[in-house]
């Protein structure tokens, strides 16, 4: 993917058997910590500026989202959703709204599966330049990047808002369907935002892309291999990042991907610069999805007229229903006994799932570089510990 | 990818082991295969190892909690009572042991099919709750392990970091078991309703019934007044 | 000093003021709040900080990453019982006068949360609150409506008196118990001291009223 970069090269590092145990220093980074983007923590081990050891401490937002939703109704559960990855709540909506229809056999209609492909990439558009934005943020570009972001996701939150009538937590998906079809006028505001976005882009990219000081900070920092990814699990451009081809868009052709085309950016390095890179690109391909779907969207109801909103009691069984996610692979596995509330209801979350090589990726790096690479992991707490 | 098959495969590539198909009737068709905690590991290398099936990525890891269930049956029994041979009814109680479930949902990358769910269950919910851990085999079991170990209280053997996830150090109960009972901080809620509403109003009615009447009205101006005296760092 | 002559001098290119004035004007127009996230409610802290909602218009763009620069906390999203010793450790090590302004339902109050065993049914429980905005999360606008509130209340304040702020009453502490992590839950699970449970009756509709129990009569606890 990045041409131009050249091979990364690791830091030399004095021999850590010289250091005695006494002449570390642990620091706890967080949970009060400006950059841990929430109530993360981290127990830093360090070498003088190296990192031996590194320890993240889980749960300060633990707000028990599973326990609360096996005493709720399946519907009851989707405002909780919302308030997962509170950058993201509508790609939460989607993931639950898939479990429960893969659950029960419910069929979407061809009008909500287009709006539901354009409220989740919109608000995939907005988290990745949040995230780039939160990212320079941390490297100490301090205001002018998130603020330039903050203005996009603004533009975009306008566009929930007069869709749903909530800014953040939309709670828009039915099982079934979507909850509100779109206002008279809002598709032509939405096709002036998508219209107008390149122009960020592009501003951001001469701003930042081949920026000497963003090279040097994130190349060859915070390398993931390929084998590593794959194997603890990493999903969403975390995963592409190194190389791991692999989108659920793609792979379980989901909604109604398979009519649009895209494409998957992967990375060749899997540092730092490359997961920032994949989100730039991500946003372009997302574009293209939207430019496509926003032509095609046709007329008609936008949920299942047969499903019955209250008293919804699906059939026992379990099913298992995942997304991609702006995050990654987000999945909601629920077991049905034929009663009013889930018997078990579980999240699984991509944020908590990338965080398993943290450790791996921070060794030997300097400790400023840990919240670059925190940076890049890109977490939302609600859904580390929900 | 069918079950069976995958099933077939294994029992050829891991001798003794004994594998089970779980029926799923719900519409998903995610039909499980449970596995036995012996041979758990070497299953898992294998679904991960083998050509044909390189279920390369470890997707989800959850517990799920059966609690024992108490049945109370009345059974007739013939008995001698007074020398001769009567049917008296007995009340005959029967407990399951109950069991604590880990369930693991596999993916392939590199052959792009999925989703396979496997099941491993506990003897009991007390002493015997081990299971093997499959951190070893894939990595991204590590923190969700731990998080059943912490909710559930499933203990894994072979896990290399075994501590609590979310709750802290000193707690002692497992939270997402249906048995457990939550700490009781109802005292005042201003949106109560159902259960919470409940609970707030047992406590007011103990609270109103603690306090001497003239308290009850003066209780603002007292809260003011009484503000704690030893901290006073200023 | 009386208004009339006042605002005849200030005619006149000649300002006066009392020290009383002075010192409110001065804190009022610069609360640095503490740069402090807990949840969702966070997010939209942050929008107000940006282009938009502009925060700087009244003096308190600058978040200051550590308690002891900052005199003003937001607590904005859900206190966790694992979080909740943190956040009045952070509250003790911030410098007197300080402020709390209490960010969203679940620091008010648990908010759609309050039925989770981790989940502190709100912040108030542990340190004392001036100001706290409802909603899930409150827009921007609500966060700087509270905003100008807390200016307002800082501004109405008197250097003397009974009723003079806690910051100027040597017997009134600045600090507070921090609560143990213990077996089940919290200890103690809230400081009896700041909070006490209001005696309201909750009806079933939702709304409450101020219970005044009558000596002798019953009817007043069973509802």
């Amino acid at each position: 993917m990045i041409t131009d970069a050249s091979p990364a090269a690791q830091p030399e590092l004095e021999p850590l058997s010289e250091t005695s145990e006494e002449q570390l220093l642990e620091i706890a980074m967080g949970p009060q910590h400006p950059s841990t983007h929430g109530v993360f923590r981290m127990n830093v081990v360090l070498d003088g500026e190296h990192v031996v050891r590194l320890k993240p401490v889980f749960g300060y937002l633990h707000r028990n989202h599973e326990k609360i939703a096996e005493s709720e109704t399946y519907l009851g559960s989707m405002p909780y959703t919302d308030r997962l990855d509170y950058m993201c709540p509508i790609t939460n909506n989607w993931a639950y709204a898939l479990a429960v229809e893969k659950l029960a056999g419910i069929q979407v209609p061809e009008r909500a599966e287009y709006l539901r492909v354009i409220v989740g990439e919109l608000t995939r558009l907005q988290n990745h330049a949040c995230l780039i934005g939160f990212l320079m943020q941390d490297m100490g570009s301090s205001g002018t990047p998130l603020m330039y972001a903050f203005r996009e996701r603004e533009k975009i939150l306008d566009l929930f808002e007069s869709l749903t009538g909530a800014r953040m937590m939309c709670n828009y998906m039915r099982f079934g369907g979507c909850r509100v079809d779109m206002p008279a006028g809002w598709l032509e505001q939405a096709q002036n935002v998508v219209r107008e976005f390149p122009r960020f882009l592009d501003e951001y990219e001469n701003l930042l892309v081949s920026n000497e000081i963003l090279m040097e900070r994130t190349q060859g920092v915070g390398v993931l291999s390929k084998e590593l990814a794959i194997n603890a699990g990493m999903s969403g451009p975390m995963a592409r990042a190194s190389g791991v081809n692999y989108d659920i868009r793609k792979v379980d052709k989901y909604s109604i991907y398979e009519r649009f085309a895209f494409r998957v950016p992967l990375g060749a390095h899997g540092d730092v610069y490359d997961r920032y890179m994949i989100r730039f690109l991500e946003m372009r391909e997302s574009l293209k999805i939207l430019n496509e779907a926003m032509r095609d969207i046709p007329a008609g109801p936008i949920v299942d007229p047969k499903m019955r909103i209250r008293g919804f009691r699906p059939k026992p069984g379990e099913a298992y229903g995942r997304i991609e996610s702006p995050k990654g692979e987000l999945g909601f596995y629920l077991i049905s006994n034929g009663s009013l509330n889930p018997y078990r209801y579980r999240v699984r979350p991509p944020s908590l799932i990338n965080l398993t090589v943290l450790e791996d990726l921070c060794i030997g790096q300097n400790v400023a570089d840990v919240v670059a690479i925190l940076g890049s992991v890109d977490i939302v707490l609600g859904e580390v510990d929900r | 990818m069918n079950l069976e098959t995958i099933k077939s495969e294994l029992e050829a590539a891991v001798p003794g082991c004994r594998l089970e198909l779980v029926a799923n009737p719900s519409p998903s068709g995610q039909h499980s295969l449970r596995i036995d905690a012996a041979h758990a590991v070497a299953v898992a290398v294998c679904l991960r190892d083998a050509p044909g099936l390189r279920f390369d990525l470890c997707s989800n890891v959850t517990g799920i909690d059966w609690p024992g269930k108490q049945t109370t049956e009345k059974v007739k029994l013939r008995k001698l009572v007074d020398g001769t041979q009567q049917e008296v009814e007995e009340l005959r109680t029967t407990t399951t042991p109950g069991s604590l479930e880990v369930v693991y949902h596999l993916f392939s990358i590199e052959k792009k099919h999925g989703p396979i769910v496997l099941r491993m269950s506990t003897q009991d919910r007390d002493a015997n709750a081990h299971l093997p851990s499959l951190t070893p085999v894939w990595r991204s079991a590590e923190l969700q392990e731990r998080e059943i170990f912490d909710l559930f209280g499933v203990v894994f053997d072979g896990h290399p970091d075994l501590r609590r996830l979310l709750m802290w150090d000193e707690f002692v109960d497992h939270p997402m078991r249906r048995d457990y009972v939550g700490p009781d901080d109802y005292e005042y809620e201003p949106t109560a309703h159902d259960e919470v509403l409940r609970r707030a109003n047992q406590h007011l009615s103990e609270a109103a019934a603690k306090l001497p009447s003239e308290a009850v009205g003066n209780q603002q101006s007292e809260t003011d007044g009484n503000r704690l005296s030893e901290g006073g760092g200023r | 000093m009386d208004e009339k002559l006042k605002n005849e001098l200030s005619r006149q290119g000649i300002f006066t003021t009392s020290l009383q004035e002075l010192y409110n004007w001065g804190r009022t127009s610069s609360l640095w709040p503490l740069n402090f996230g807990l949840a969702c409610c966070a997010i939209e802290m942050i929008a107000t900080t940006m282009a938009r909602y502009d925060m700087a218009r009244f003096g308190a763009e600058v978040f200051r990453p550590s308690p002891r620069q900052a005199d003003l906390m937001i607590v904005a999203g859900t206190v966790t019982k694992k979080m909740a010793p943190q956040v009045v450790r952070l509250y003790n090590q911030m410098p007197e006068p300080k402020y709390v302004i209490s960010m969203g339902a679940c620091a008010i109050s648990g908010g759609p949360f309050k039925q989770g065993y981790n989940v502190l049914k709100g912040i108030d429980r542990y340190i004392p609150v001036d100001i706290y905005i409802p909603g899930c999360p409150p827009r921007p606008e609500a966060l700087l409506d509270a905003f100008m509130e807390l200016q307002k209340r800082i501004d109405r304040q008197q250097l003397t008196g009974a009723d003079r702020p806690r910051h100027l009453n040597a017997d009134e502490p600045s600090e507070f118990p921090v609560p143990r992590f213990g077996a089940h839950d919290l200890e103690p699970a809230n400081n009896p001291n700041v909070w006490k449970a209001p005696l309201v009756q909750i009806s079933q509709t939702g709304t409450s009223q101020t219970v005044l129990p009558q000596a002798g009569t019953d009817e007043s606890r069973n509802n």
